[in-house]
């Protein structure tokens, strides 16, 4: 059970928090001029890494506020956690 | 029954206060401080149970929560009875009552015995091999298995116990209260760490607090008296909490932690009224200490199993805590020093030690010396071969060995009598908990046991779970970590002088040999689950290599114990066959929870009307009053229908739906989703996450709207009002709300954050009552005179916000049954007040309230779809045959790419029509298959029924349904196949009732 530092609200049990899939994946601007294959692309295409992943998690019984997560999956380790719309670092 | 199974010397047991008890039925009595188990030895009761397989007598063969034989049903009440309680973690009260497990008759006479006759008929995997064939009979001999499979007996009334839960944080948590425990939570808690400090057992002090022996000494004084001491000064310090009776169940990331504090299993009946029994404790530490010892090994030999062979540590700890004597004539077998602590303990006590049996060439530590000067009799380089006796040991036979141990030296057997045998094997780490967290280990040759090697998180393993079994190493070992982990400067433990006994001399053999052919032996390594070495090496043969196969095939390890005694051998036995390195064996994983948890304390407070939250509306005291029945939408009780007499659920739809009709009706509409809008880019943000265009909704209009997801399926619908010109009231699915708002927010804060827009969830904020029918409009009048409310002041699809009497309301003309209907929506508090009104003016026009079912059934006569119910997840408005409310000019929105995929755009897809029966009396099923033709081979299933009713006001049955190529089938007939008979059915279109909305605006 992890203990995740919400940018809001500081640390809190995971269980007030819902996980939201990969991060960073932005929603096509034009998605009419896209083909089938780009947007199947955008719409099912996931990583499923073991190591570190970017993640989308959410503050769902709390502040309800999205943020950003790089975790290492082999080993659950919460890497850095970062605010929507911030870049995730280089490296 | 005097008690002359007791020496006079235990302070942990006392013996002015005799506590009597049933066992099998039978009345027993022992002393407070006594577990089951050792009230049952005294009491010369060995036979407990009979193993799972093959029903062989086993007896007691622990003093701890590791035991696999001595698990018993606790409770004979139909509502308060336990299986698979260790006897050995039981502690005695007035009045207990078990029984033993896995036994019918009795434990005594059991007819399942004749599995051990039939053993060699019964290997590893039998029931897989046996059984495959033919699969038609597998029904059949499941019942037969099942029958004889598992352990004890659930209860079979509610538990009436009281469970509860608690969350603690602290900044070290210590787990064990052994001696290095004992160190690791007084250094914490002196300084200033708030501290919290767990034992399984009743006394702090683990093993050492019984140790009375010159041979361990602690700064001159004897280890149990340093202990105490150091449990006195403990039990001073402020920021420390200890929790005795408190099992660490698991060991999660990020120092999460459960525990079991069982707070009256000791109690008897009545003292424990009322009060909790069992805790689960959420813990959640900055650094937890892992101090939860070791646990002896057993050795693997041929019929190891009999009552009367006992662990060494146990046959002591039942004679130095609990003042019983196992055995009268006692022997020890052992293949490390361990046994002579024991043989020591007893021989001085008085207790009759025969000889010990040591595997080892030879020793010369100092315990083994002063086992010879007392004049113990020592075969060295000897084995057990095979032990006698059917119910209680009798006589063991042992061999000399051979010196690479496996074989013998010559065939000579001696036979020696001898009712308690004792074995060492040697110890090993409970590192169960460490690997729990993620902890990986390592293996040491040297004594042959996993360690923990990298940990986690803030952890760290102190004494004998850490590999330090001597007691110099760990006063020193333990010391040095604690200074390091909880970063302090001095120690109460340095420089402290330790008096032990060193070992000199290592001896393993996982299995021992035997004179017979190993398929004649019976040398278990799995206790509880029957599981032997032959069957471990029978996986082997049959070609299973990872451990975590054999574990499967063999069941070793899988037993409640989770194989805490015998894994090690089965590991080592793999090794020796196979060849391979004991460490790149590796290990079975160890699961939660490390002993069985009772459902109660995992539930705790969340049982009955708790168990889950439970939504209801304003109205509802009104429901209740007019006999309503309610269904469960999400967590919303909805007032389902309203029987009048003997009505069935039938002749109730039918009446309310025929009212509405003809006159009015009312439904309680609360639990509709609500969500307001309001900020400058709020009809922008409509457009995207709606199919239709909203920047043209004029103020006080409504438009429905349908919701995709990003995959172009149906997510929600629902009618939205437009309040201002940045305001907007959105109205979702009863069950969809909670979804819908956090799908809205995830667009607003991730993809869109540059639209002025802000979302509130203001479902329970109001109260909704709707008024339909010919007569509503009347109804209405009567209730607000001075509202127009003419089609042209107020038509179809739009709002008015206006008082009645004191109260304001928001009035929606919106319709889902086709009737002229209004939506009154109302400040939550005044629900109850509006609805009475509402019937009240109603009643000269028999207005009549009606549920959930008939608002389905009357909307069905409509064709208008219920999301969820009408569609699954692969729908999409084209699918529903609702074109119209897809904009075709929006550059965007949620879904619209999906639209144009290859496959959403197939002619054959599921498409939304409406089926009438041959017969109109017949009402399909919903979900029943569509078939176009009869008797066809292979049966092609064409779509299924996804609504059906009997339509009062059409005098017929009809259904929705989602058919391939279904637009085009108008008028096609098509086929239901049932059980019992086939029904025809025609393909209409889906609209039933008043294609042309004249009702709307009757």
């Amino acid at each position: 059970m992890f203990l995740i530092n919400c940018p809001y609200c500081g640390e809190r049990d995971q269980s007030e928090f819902i996980a939201g899939g990969e991060a960073h994946i932005e929603r096509p601007k034009q998605p009419t001029e896209l083909s089938d294959d780009e947007w199947a692309e955008y719409l099912f295409m996931r990583k499923n890494i073991k190591g570190i992943q970017f993640e989308r998690w959410n503050h769902a019984h709390g502040c309800r506020k999205w943020f950003n997560m790089i975790r290492d999956t082999s080993n659950d380790e919460i890497k850095l956690i970062y605010k929507m719309g911030e870049k995730p670092p280089k490296g | 029954m005097s008690q002359n199974l007791r020496v006079k010397s235990s302070n942990f047991i006392d013996e002015t206060s005799r506590i009597s008890f049933k066992f099998n039925g039978k009345t027993y009595y022992g002393f407070k401080g006594d577990t089951l188990a050792s009230a049952l030895l005294a009491n010369n009761v060995h036979l407990v149970g009979r193993s799972f397989k093959y029903h062989r007598p086993r007896g007691i063969m622990t003093s701890g929560s590791e035991e696999p034989n001595a698990i018993v049903q606790v409770g004979n009440d139909k509502a308060i009875t336990e299986p698979n309680v260790r006897a050995t973690e039981v502690e005695i009260y007035n009045g207990l009552e078990a029984k033993s497990q896995n036994c019918w008759p009795s434990v005594n006479f059991d007819i399942g015995g004749i599995n051990n006759f039939l053993s060699p008929l019964l290997p590893a995997g039998f029931y897989y091999k046996t059984f495959m064939w033919p699969a038609s009979f597998w029904e059949k001999y499941e019942i037969a298995i099942r029958h004889s499979a598992g352990l004890g007996r659930s209860p079979t009334k509610p538990d009436t116990d009281i469970y509860e839960h608690r969350y603690i944080h602290c900044d070290v948590l210590v787990i064990g209260a052994g001696i290095s425990g004992i160190m690791a939570a007084k250094s914490a808690a002196q300084n200033n760490l708030n501290t919290l400090l767990l034992d399984e057992k009743n006394e702090l002090g683990g093993t050492t607090i019984y140790q009375n022996s010159d041979n361990f000494k602690i700064d001159n004084k004897i280890s149990s008296e340093w202990l105490n001491d150091e449990i006195e000064e403990l039990k001073k310090l402020d920021n420390l909490e200890i929790k005795t009776r408190t099992s660490v169940a698991a060991y999660h990331g990020y120092n999460y932690l459960l525990a079991r504090e069982n707070l009256t299993d000791h109690q008897s009946k009545d003292e424990k009224v009322n009060k909790v029994r069992q805790r689960l404790l959420k813990i959640r530490a900055k650094k937890v200490i892992i101090a939860t010892g070791s646990l002896e090994r057993p050795l693997v030999f041929n019929n190891n199993d009999r009552p009367g062979i006992m662990l060494s540590s146990a046959v002591k700890k039942y004679a130095d805590y609990y003042g019983v004597i196992c055995g009268k004539k006692n022997i020890f077998f052992t293949n490390n020093d361990t046994a002579y602590e024991s043989a020591i303990s007893l021989y001085k006590k008085g207790i009759n030690v025969h000889c010990v049996i040591d595997i080892r060439e030879n020793s010369n530590s100092s315990i083994v010396k002063e086992a010879q000067d007392l004049g113990i009799k020592i075969y060295w380089s000897h084995t057990v071969v095979d032990t006698h006796g059917y119910k209680k040991l009798k006589q063991i036979s042992i061999m000399e060995l051979s010196k690479d141990g496996q074989s013998f030296a010559n065939s000579n057997k001696t036979v020696l009598d001898c009712d308690c045998l004792g074995i060492a094997g040697g110890w090993t780490p409970a590192v169960h908990l460490f690997t729990q967290s993620g902890g990986k280990l390592k293996f040491r040759e040297k004594d042959q046991v996993f360690i923990p090697n990298i940990y986690p998180s803030k952890q760290i393993s102190i004494g004998s779970c850490n590999g330090d079994f001597e007691l110099d190493e760990i006063i020193k070992n333990t010391s040095d970590t604690l200074k390091d982990f909880l970063e302090i400067d001095n120690s109460d433990y340095d420089n402290l002088t330790v008096k032990t006994t060193k070992e000199t001399s290592k001896k393993n053999i996982w299995l021992l040999p035997s004179d017979k052919f190993i398929g004649k032996t019976k040398p278990f390594v799995d206790y509880q689950n029957d599981a032997t070495a032959k069957d471990i090496k029978l996986a082997l043969r049959e070609g299973f290599r990872s451990i975590e196969h054999v574990k499967r095939y063999t069941t070793t390890g899988m037993g409640t114990d989770q194989g805490k005694l015998g894994n090690m051998h089965a590991l080592g036995i793999i090794a020796d066959t196979t060849g391979v390195k004991m460490g790149e064996v590796g290990t079975t994983t160890f699961r939660p929870p490390y002993t069985p948890l009772t459902f109660g304390t995992i539930v705790g407070r969340n049982v009955g009307e708790y168990f889950d939250i439970f939504r209801r509306t304003p109205m509802n005291d009104w429901h209740i009053n007019n006999n309503a029945e309610f269904e469960n939408v999400g967590q919303w009780k909805r007032a389902w229908y309203y029987p009048r007499g003997n009505e069935s659920m039938h002749e109730a739809v039918q009446r309310e739906s025929k009212a509405t009709r003809e006159s009015a009706g009312i439904l309680d509409a609360s639990t509709l989703g609500k969500i307001d809008i309001q900020g400058s880019d709020a009809s922008e943000f409509l457009n995207r996450v709606y199919t239709n265009a909203w920047s043209k909704l004029g103020i006080g209009k409504c438009r429905y709207g349908l919701m995709l997801n990003e995959d172009g399926m149906v997510y929600d619908d629902g009618v939205t009002t437009r309040l201002g010109e940045n305001h907007y009231i959105m109205t979702t699915t009863t069950g969809g709300a909670a979804n819908v708002m956090s799908k809205l927010e995830d667009y607003l804060q991730t993809e869109w954050p540059e639209l002025d827009v802000y979302l509130t969830s203001v479902t329970d904020h109001f109260a909704t009552a709707t008024i339909g029918g010919p007569n509503s409009k009347k109804i209405l009048n009567k209730l607000i005179p001075n509202l127009d409310l003419s089609d042209e002041n107020f038509p179809h699809m739009s709002f008015k916000k206006v008082k009645i009497g004191k109260i304001n309301c928001r009035i929606m003309r919106i319709s889902f049954t086709g009737e002229l209907s209004y939506e009154i929506n109302v400040q939550a508090n005044y629900g109850k007040s509006l609805w009475e009104q509402c019937i009240d003016a109603g009643k000269e026009f028999n207005i009549t309230p009606y549920g959930t079912e008939t608002m389905h059934l009357l909307r069905a006569e409509k064709g208008f779809i219920i999301v969820g119910q009408d569609t699954d997840g692969t729908m999409t408005p084209i699918d529903l045959q609702m074109d119209w409310v897809v904009s075709k000019k929006k550059y965007d929105f949620i879904g619209k790419r999906s639209l144009y995929r290859s496959d959403t755009m197939r002619e054959d897809r599921k498409q939304m029509v409406g089926l009438l029966t041959d017969d109109s009396n017949t009402i399909l099923e919903e979900g029943a298959q569509i078939v176009s033709e009869f008797n066809q081979n292979p049966v092609q299933m064409l779509g299924h029924v996804t609504s059906s009713y009997f339509s009062p006001n059409l005098n017929k049955s009809i259904a929705l349904a989602v058919v391939k190529g279904g637009k085009d089938m108008m008028g096609k007939k098509l086929f239901i196949p049932m059980e019992d008979k086939t029904i025809n059915v025609t393909v209409v279109d889906p609209v039933f009732l008043d294609k042309e909305n004249k009702r709307l605006n009757a």
